[in-house]
């Protein structure tokens, strides 16, 4: 690996870590599209810093971005304050008026007769490639002053974020936390400028949140997630892009991105959609066998237990899905097949009379403490008999005093042990 | 004493006035409802009182200072829905977060404001659900971990937004309980309700409110039929009418040009 690319990883890690913090608070913030107007709005920024200066050095650039960043951030207050434009046009407006007046400026620049004009246009999708060691300074300066603020400052931007009125009841200094968040929001996506570029930036600062807020259930978690998905879709986006030189770098850093976060999404435990799936399919499950059981047990066949086909015509369950439902409790040992027939165990009598009673028990907590008819009950007892847990279950007995009958006059089975037990 | 008083309060949004020369005192140590319908300017109140949204005329005083003199002391219940409770914390970071005052060495908390904080969550009988997600609460517990966030604040004036919306009858009994202790500890607890079909005789006092005062006064004497009628009855024709007029012409509410 050359030296040279060792500093552009290391430049572009950097950017990556500095754009999640920041990011982070944009998105619970729900402030996203503000991200994206402040890296459009960059872009006129650059040019007139070129203009000037006729240099293009990203320490030269970079003030020229950071004022036209301010100014745009300035001109959406503004805007909301003193017109009746809402804020998502207000950011529209000002994304679209200085992109469109940035593209005007580069598109002047590059047919005028500017001595090294050339790769300026890579500020819009990225060059990370032009970047050069010294620029290491910068980035580290800009990581620095984030990091350290966010960190000094962090209880009360917590607050900030979850809830304004409340921090600013307690007497916090709202405008000055807002206005320290833009200036760091600011600096970190004027940082990308070169590397990532201004049309794709925006990514940059709110994909990490999102997938980070998917794995974290509190937010320092969140930010240490967003930094560590940033920091690698950066380093691995660049490397990519390396690979393939004529390239941007931009987008490849948006599809490594991209890439985290739709696995994420997929793949996160208890949010992620194949989990759910799967518990989904879990529960289907679980209510197919506790179905089967209780039909066992309310049908209490002979010793030879009770034919496949009786037992099928009963609920219209499937041939596959009754079948499924037996080969699991069979090897759960809850029920013994014999011949085409099938009946329960003395485990499986346990369990059936488990689920009739949190069903009769259900039954009877909706009509004696809730008022239900109790022709009604039956229905949501059907469904509730398979979630309620023992400990619930131990709750509700106290809670009705041990009842023997259910609302229908019919015995609540095992209560009468359970009831000589507790005593 | 005097717990708040607010005199010719007059606030607006967007130069539509909510709150119309709105004048009236809650002596300390009682339980106080602000009653008014749906839109009536209740959270309006609250906010203006808290400093949270800039009033075009009057003023509020609190232990007879403005605001910002007494600022620990006094300690504010946002209405539930006001904020995302999607938001990665605990229940009880959501506690903790009533110890981040201003001057605090930038918020970092000590023991004593941890035991604080716990004891908040205890006294609403919340703390067994201390490490659990606030997505996964539910709207009464959400509730009950404001408050417990509030009592952190160890203020003397209350003063929360509905809390007994969209609860449970659980969670809302134990709210009264609590508000009750604490007035009993001579604590002045002001509660914004709009809902007339729950009980209202557990407050000592009422402010009865729609767009201007009605009445205010001790519960017996001032919720009356004629006030409910004139508080919760029919639109208030002319004064809806002048409001429109206000905002369509870009009118000064006050001589004194008012704020943007
Ligand atoms: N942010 C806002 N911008 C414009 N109008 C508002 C805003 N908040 C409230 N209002 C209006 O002010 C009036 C009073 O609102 P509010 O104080 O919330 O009433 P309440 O709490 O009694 O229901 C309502 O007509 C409402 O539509
Ligand atoms: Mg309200």
């Amino acid at each position: 690996m050359d030296s040279n690319l060792i500093w552009v990883l290391i430049g572009c890690a950097l950017i990556g870590a500095g754009a999640s913090i920041v990011g982070t608070f944009s998105y619970l913030r729900k402030e996203a599209l503000v991200g994206d107007a402040i890296a459009h709005a960059l872009l006129p920024g650059v040019a007139l810093a070129f203009l000037l200066t006729e240099e293009k050095k990203l320490y030269v650039l970079f003030p020229g971005a950071i004022i036209a960043g301010l100014v745009s951030m300035w001109s959406i207050q503004m805007i909301k304050k003193y017109s009746k434009i809402k804020s998502d046009t207000a950011i529209a407006l000002v994304l679209s008026v200085f992109f469109a007046a940035g593209v005007v400026l580069l598109t002047h620049i590059q047919q005028g007769d500017f001595g090294n004009q050339s790769g300026l246009d890579a500020f819009l999708f990225g060059k990370a490639a032009s970047m050069l060691p010294r620029d290491i300074y910068l980035f580290v300066s800009v990581d620095l002053i984030i990091v350290g603020l966010v960190a000094l400052f962090y209880p009360y931007l917590k607050l900030y974020a979850f809830d304004q009125e409340f921090a600013e009841s307690s007497g916090l200094p709202i405008r000055l936390l807002r206005f320290g968040l833009s200036v760091l929001t600011v600096l970190a996506i004027a940082s990308g400028i070169q590397a990532v570029g201004v049309v794709l930036m925006a990514a940059l600062i709110i994909t990490p949140a999102a997938t980070a807020r998917f794995l974290s259930a509190r937010m320092h978690h969140m930010l240490a997630i967003a930094v560590v998905i940033g920091v690698l879709s950066a380093i691995i986006g660049v490397y990519i892009s390396y690979l393939t030189p004529s390239m941007p770098t931009g987008p490849w850093i948006v599809v490594v991105l991209s890439f985290f976060a739709l696995s994420t999404f997929a793949f996160a435990p208890k949010k992620g959609i194949v989990h759910r799936h799967f518990r989904r399919i879990a529960h289907q499950r679980k209510i197919m066998d506790e179905n089967v059981v209780k039909h066992l047990y309310h049908m209490s066949g002979s010793e030879k237990g009770i034919g496949l086909g009786v037992l099928s015509a009963e609920r219209q369950w499937g041939g596959k899905q009754l079948e499924g439902a037996i080969k699991r409790l069979v090897s759960g040992g809850l029920i013994f097949t014999n011949q085409g027939h099938v009946g329960l165990t003395d485990d499986g009598q346990r369990e059936g009379a488990r689920i009739v009673r949190l069903h009769r028990l259900w039954e009877l907590y909706l009509s004696e403490r809730m008022n239900i008819a109790e022709d009604h009950v039956h229905q949501d007892a059907e469904a509730i008999e398979h979630i309620i847990t023992p400990e619930l279950e131990q709750a509700l007995l106290k809670e009705l005093d041990y009842p023997e009958m259910d609302p229908h006059s019919s015995e609540i089975p095992g209560v009468k042990e359970m009831k000589s037990y507790e005593s | 004493m005097t717990a708040i008083e607010v005199h010719n309060l007059t606030a607006s949004y967007d130069r539509h006035p909510v709150l119309w020369d709105v004048d009236f005192e809650i002596p300390t140590g009682k339980l106080v409802g602000i009653i008014g319908p749906n839109g009536s300017g209740k959270t309006t109140l609250l906010k203006s009182i808290m400093g949270i949204l800039p009033i075009d005329s009057g003023f509020v005083k609190l232990f007879d200072k403005p605001l910002d003199d007494v600022r620990n002391r006094v300690s504010y219940v946002p209405q539930r829905q006001s904020v995302d409770w999607d938001f990665p914390a605990t229940a009880m970071d959501v506690v903790q977060m009533g110890r981040y005052k201003k001057g605090k060495l930038f918020g970092r908390l000590s023991k004593l404001d941890r035991d604080i904080a716990r004891d908040a969550l205890k006294r609403v009988g919340m703390l067994e659900y201390k490490n659990r997600q606030i997505s996964e609460l539910s709207g009464g517990q959400q509730q009950r971990v404001f408050i417990a966030r509030s009592l952190a604040q160890q203020a003397e004036i209350y003063l929360m937004d509905e809390p007994f919306v969209g609860i449970d009858a659980a969670s809302e009994a134990a709210i009264v309980a609590l508000l009750k202790e604490m007035r009993d500890e001579g604590k002045t607890v002001v509660l914004v309700h709009h809902d007339l079909h729950t009980a209202l005789e557990f407050f000592d006092w009422v402010v009865m409110l729609n767009t201007r005062l009605v009445a205010s006064g001790p519960l017996v004497e001032t919720l009356t039929e004629a006030n409910l009628r004139q508080t919760y009855g029919g639109k208030l024709n002319l004064l809806t009418q002048i409001a429109h007029l206000v905002k369509s012409q870009e009118f000064p509410v006050r001589e004194k040009e008012m704020r943007d």
